[in-house]
């Protein structure tokens, strides 16, 4: 018998676990779903139904049959995997089954090939979506509403940022009339507001900067996420984004000078730039995953610039539209050199 | 030696690919489909066979010392014969195999035959060992071209199985590639193991 257990410090625990960290973070993107599912109807919620439980489903399969070791569904890490996975889709009747193969690779490839949760180097979502965006370019890019006109904002476009604006806005009221007319007759605020309540177009968890401000908030206040990735990951974005569009702002002017064609030239202002595409999801849910981000603050600060970064060179110069995926996925890969760089104070030292 | 062990050697217990882990290069550059990785396969195949004929037959002549720029003279013959062939017979298939049909001179499956079988063994059996390793190379590269093609295309040989799908354009890819051979290695690895524990 052994009486005494002899263990290194520390001896008090706190009652977390990844089990309640994980149906936190499923809390915390309730209202983003919520948001996606007033916009967007019954197919936003259908999509995330069936990501979430495939995802649950292959997991289950794979620790049964292939790894053949207690099965982990239960600590939800599945179900955060697949409500990311879903609202980085576009919320189309094509996503249904698409979005099954998605749920496959984020946790087959993902995940469960490098041994399941806390060892993975990526974030399965994200593994998930570069697959299908790479994969399905097409289905991938073709949003339920008007969409995709910022793609080419940066070099030349023949839409100014205020027709594509209200363009949006007028495709948003398609889903819920009242709910936006309501917000519009309310504020007086520039078109940034539109953005940030439920921009245009873009995959349907990536709509509304606020609701996915609210559920950082929570897990900002139940310390599960800290405020260091998020913040230097949209401040880079926000202030590279302004040099580029304080040196050259978007204007019209003649880019063809045979055939005298106006067209939009110029850098995206800042604020539309953190507000449109994932930057706002990608800041507060998948680039501050436990797992695949530096464990030090300093290292949350070189990680979170390194994302804004990548994100503002890879939409501008790019060959994608959107850049936040691939900027966190390439900043994962980085993420063992942060963490060699920056290491973690360590207890009683 | 018997002639099963060296046909069993190439094709499972040592195959190049899967086990022995070799010419990684061609073996995810050309297997966009199955008939380009079958045909890399049959033309490196090709070439270790002779060059291994040639290397058994000259392992008395040739000095240790200057053996490896020997070898490479030897493959690097056959190589050519095999490039002007295709080059005649060929043609398409040659220009979508390009620069990894010369390439096969630095292939370390045909250097590494030489250098570790033909040049200690009897003609016979090195011919035998180039052969089969050489069809060990052809069967991992026609599989893994037809699982990237079949995901990535929808066809199979070419011919459109899946109607109207356009499969998943990452599959033919070069990330696709390191991803298929991955698990296709530990598919065929674990398969190995199973029947090592059985006998």
């Amino acid at each position: 018998m052994n009486l005494l257990n002899i263990s290194g410090s520390p001896h008090v625990h706190s009652d977390e676990s990844t089990k309640r960290i994980m149906w936190r973070v499923n809390m915390a993107l309730i209202p983003a779903l919520l948001v996606a599912i007033a916009y967007f109807g019954m197919s936003a919620l259908i999509i995330s139904v069936i990501s979430v439980l495939s995802c649950v489903l292959f997991q289950w399969l794979i620790e049964k049959y292939i790894m053949k070791v207690p099965s982990t569904v239960g600590d939800g890490s599945a179900i955060v995997t697949g409500l990311l996975l879903a609202f980085n889709v576009p919320a189309t009747v094509e996503m249904m089954w698409i979005v099954v193969i998605g749920a496959l690779v984020a946790i087959g490839v993902g995940k469960m090939a490098f041994g399941g949760l806390g060892k993975n180097p990526f974030n399965p979502a994200l593994v998930g979506r570069v697959f299908l965006l790479i994969s399905f370019p097409v289905q991938m890019t073709t949003w339920p509403k008007v969409g995709g006109l910022f793609s080419h904002m940066g070099i030349s476009a023949t839409i100014t940022p205020d027709q594509a604006v209200q363009l949006g806005v007028d495709a948003t009221t398609g889903a819920t009339p009242l709910g936006i007319i309501k917000e519009h007759g309310l504020d007086a605020l520039p078109q940034a507001w539109d953005l940030f309540i439920g921009h245009l177009g873009g995959s349907f968890g990536e709509v509304s900067a606020l609701a996915i401000l609210l559920g950082a908030a929570y897990l900002l206040w139940k310390k599960i996420i800290s405020w260091h990735i998020p913040v230097a990951f949209i401040g880079t974005a926000f202030v590279f984004s302004a040099i580029l569009y304080f040196v050259d702002p978007i204007h019209v002017e003649v880019i063809d000078k045979v055939k005298q064609t106006m067209g939009t030239v110029g850098y995206i202002d800042p604020l539309t730039t953190i507000l449109t595409g994932g930057i706002m999801l990608g800041a507060c849910f998948m680039a501050t995953d436990m797992v695949t981000s530096p464990m030090a603050k300093s290292g949350q600060i070189i990680f979170g610039v390194g994302c804004g970064l990548l994100t503002v060179i890879i939409r501008t110069w790019g060959a994608y539209p959107e850049g936040v995926s691939f900027a966190i996925l390439l900043m994962n890969s980085v993420t063992p050199l942060i963490n060699r760089w920056c290491k973690p104070k360590r207890f009683a030292c | 030696m018997k002639a099963k062990d060296i046909i069993k050697n190439g094709l499972i217990k040592e195959n190049p690919t899967w086990v022995l882990i070799l010419g990684m290069c061609p073996t995810l550059a050309t297997t966009t489909s199955a008939i380009n990785g079958m045909m890399m396969g049959l033309a490196t195949a090709f070439v270790l066979m002779m060059s291994n004929i040639v290397i058994s037959l000259l392992k008395s002549v040739i000095p240790d010392k200057v053996r490896i720029p020997a070898f490479i003279v030897v493959i690097a013959t056959f190589v050519t014969i095999v490039q002007m062939v295709m080059q005649a017979f060929m043609p398409d298939m040659y220009e979508t195999l390009g620069l990894f049909i010369p390439l096969i001179v630095v292939n370390c499956i045909v250097l590494g035959r030489a250098e570790a079988f033909a040049s200690k063994n009897t003609v016979w059996h090195s011919l035998l060992d180039g052969l089969f390793m050489g069809l060990g190379f052809t069967w991992a590269l026609t599989l893994l071209g037809m699982v990237r093609e079949l995901l990535g295309t929808g066809c199979f040989f070419g011919i459109s199985i899946i109607g109207g799908a356009d499969g998943m354009l990452l599959m033919i890819l070069p990330a696709g590639g390191f991803i298929c051979l991955g698990f296709l290695m530990a598919l065929i690895n674990h398969l190995r193991n199973r029947n090592v524990k059985k006998a």
